[in-house]
């Protein structure tokens, strides 16, 4: 397992990230329910910021000077377990606890239960204005601090999002970067048939954001872009990472039924063959 | 006899705040496009580095404040009752309640009593709302005094608070902001033995002017002005129940799930007594003066003076 240290090279984090997605399949295992799709498709994204991005402190999680990170579709907090237990925030055995009785990791992120979870999510569009305000309150005490938000693409049909986007662009939060987790597809289907969010480049664009439109999986280009990102625009940045769901599981890929379907033990032995 | 009105609780809100402000750097103040009547725009106007107006958006009102919050602010998020707990409903729950953040919700508009602009601007279910969240404390403050000290003591308290003001002046309660005011502890405004009248909002005014009336009429009321629905002064309940006959509840409120459902659980509990309630029932208002409407929906000095007959009869 990869521990928190110096800013890892590319080639690092593609094998930190494909640890990560092992430890995800394991939890869900462990845990007999949860969501694979939407935690395999942000592994990459996730690893670069748990282990190269971002300023924090796995042994003072309320560190002033941290970069603050949310993941608004919280469905999705298993891969940030994982990158946390990775970086040291709790010991790695902690993550089979996932959803039991007494457990700090919540089915959904909870903020007051673990240390290190900024924000309490779950109910999908809420994510961006609390980062909006986290950004806000940074900036008002002069911080260098940024606010990272991974966003799902079936969660950008939550009007609050919008509400959130346009604020943000209007209060200018440069420190404000939101990540797009673009898979294309929600609990029901695919995010074309389910509820058309295209063109998604043009909306964030038309709102006043800055927008990075990259390949998710290219660690090359996930790292590049939210390097960028901590450029002082004068805007929110906002990096459309295009995405597979279940993303280095080849059963899980693009069939949505892992949208929230644990692996039962064959699946789960496939899964760590593959990601072996 | 009606007492004298003072200012509307909003106005008292809109004052303190810029009091607040000076004296805690940390406050910041939200408004979703109403700074003009929850009275935020004083202290935006005093302050303007400090305050935030969303434009017309009210769940992200209430998540930019908690994601203030994380950041050590002591964020103030203002709107009509209405719109904020219906609206915002949702990220109070994950982002203020479940997240235990520190922010402090002042509505304005709570009740019928805002008159005229008719039932989409009132809120009769803000306060059954508020108290469905765990660890908020929820404050209906009387007159522009109390108000004050709800205010006070909303930014000294740790943790999510829910303040309610009100569009309408209040009847003066108060010569001056009542000494010892403490979250959750019920300030008695008239002594009496033969029934008590627990009332907050605007309806302490009127509880009063029931009790100076039924004091005429040789019958003693104890008045007690319970500005705090969540956590409840159990105590002055307990108390009220086994020294007088019964309780009349007086809230501004839908009757299901405010104050009178609060009162009700206690006495249930600890020292089973006859209550009445005076509150809107099962329905909502309509478009009038404010005067007309609390008088129509069973708000005003003669529903408590009947409520207490009933409970002597």
């Amino acid at each position: 397992m990869a521990q928190y240290g110096p800013p890892q090279t590319v080639p690092q984090l593609e094998k930190t990230a494909k640890e990560l997605r092992r430890d995800v399949i394991r939890m869900l295992y462990e845990a007999k329910s949860g969501h694979p799709g939407g935690s395999l498709s942000a592994a990459d994204i996730v690893a670069a910021l748990y282990f190269r991005v971002m300023r924090h402190d796995p042994q003072n999680p309320s560190w002033e000077k941290r970069d603050r990170f949310i993941m608004s579709k919280g469905h999705a907090v298993p891969i940030v377990y994982a990158a946390m237990a990775g970086t040291g925030y709790f010991p790695k055995e902690e993550l089979l606890t996932l959803r039991k009785l007494n457990s700090r990791l919540q089915g959904h992120p909870s903020a007051k239960d673990l240390p290190g979870i900024e924000a309490s999510t779950g109910s999908l569009g809420q994510g961006l204005s609390i980062g909006l305000g986290m950004a806000l309150g940074l900036r008002m005490d002069g911080s260098d601090s940024r606010v990272f938000v991974i966003l799902g693409d079936g969660e950008i049909e939550e009007g609050q999002v919008w509400e959130a986007a346009m604020a943000a662009a209007h209060f200018k939060t440069e420190n404000l970067i939101a990540i797009l987790d673009r898979n294309r597809y929600q609990l029901d289907g695919s995010t074309d048939e389910i509820m058309n969010v295209c063109p998604v480049v043009d909306k964030w664009k038309a709102f006043g954001w800055r927008v990075l439109d990259i390949d998710g999986h290219s660690m090359h280009q996930v790292v590049h872009a939210l390097e960028a990102a901590k450029e002082q625009t004068g805007r929110p940045t906002v990096i459309v990472a295009k995405t597979t769901k279940g993303k280095g599981v080849s059963f899980m890929e693009n069939d949505n039924e892992y949208h929230g379907k644990a692996p039962g033990k064959d699946e789960m032995e496939r899964a760590l063959a593959e990601l072996s | 006899m009606a007492r004298p009105l003072g200012m509307a609780t909003r106005q008292a809100y809109g004052k303190a705040l810029v009091e607040v402000g000076k004296l805690y750097p940390n406050v910041v103040v939200l408004d979703a496009d109403l700074s003009k009547s929850t009275m935020t725009k004083d202290f935006a106007k005093a302050y303007p580095d400090r305050f935030f107006n969303v434009g017309i958006a009210e769940a992200n009102l209430v998540g930019v404040a908690s994601g203030l919050a994380t950041t050590g602010k002591i964020p103030f998020a203002s709107s009509f009752a209405c719109f904020l707990m219906c609206k915002g409903f949702d990220q109070l729950r994950l982002g203020v309640a479940y997240a235990e953040n520190n922010v402090k919700i002042v509505v304005s508009h709570g009740g019928i009593s805002i008159g005229e602009d008719g039932v989409s601007q009132m809120s009769v279910e803000d306060v059954a709302l508020a108290c469905e969240l765990p660890k908020m404390v929820v404050m209906v403050p009387s007159d522009e005094h109390c108000t004050y000290q709800a205010i006070r003591a909303a930014v000294e308290h740790k943790g999510p608070v829910f303040v309610r003001t009100g569009r309408a002046k209040a009847p003066l309660v108060y010569d001056a902001p009542p000494a010892g005011f403490a979250i959750g502890k019920a300030i008695t405004v008239r002594e009496g033995k033969d029934v008590t009248v627990i009332a907050n909002g605007m309806l302490v005014g009127p509880a009063l002017d029931a009790a100076e009336s039924l004091a005429e009429q040789g019958v003693s009321v104890r008045v007690l002005d319970m500005h705090t629905v969540k956590p409840l002064d159990e105590e002055a309940v307990l108390k009220a129940a086994k020294e007088t006959k019964g309780i009349v509840v007086a809230e501004e409120h839908l009757v299901h799930g405010g104050l009178g459902s609060a009162v009700a659980q206690v006495t249930a509990r600890l020292h089973p007594a006859r209550i009445e309630f005076v509150a809107i029932q099962d329905t909502y208002a309509e478009s009038a003066t404010g005067e007309e409407l609390m008088a129509k929906y069973g708000l005003s000095e003669p529903d408590v003076i009947a409520a207490v007959r009933r409970i002597l009869a």
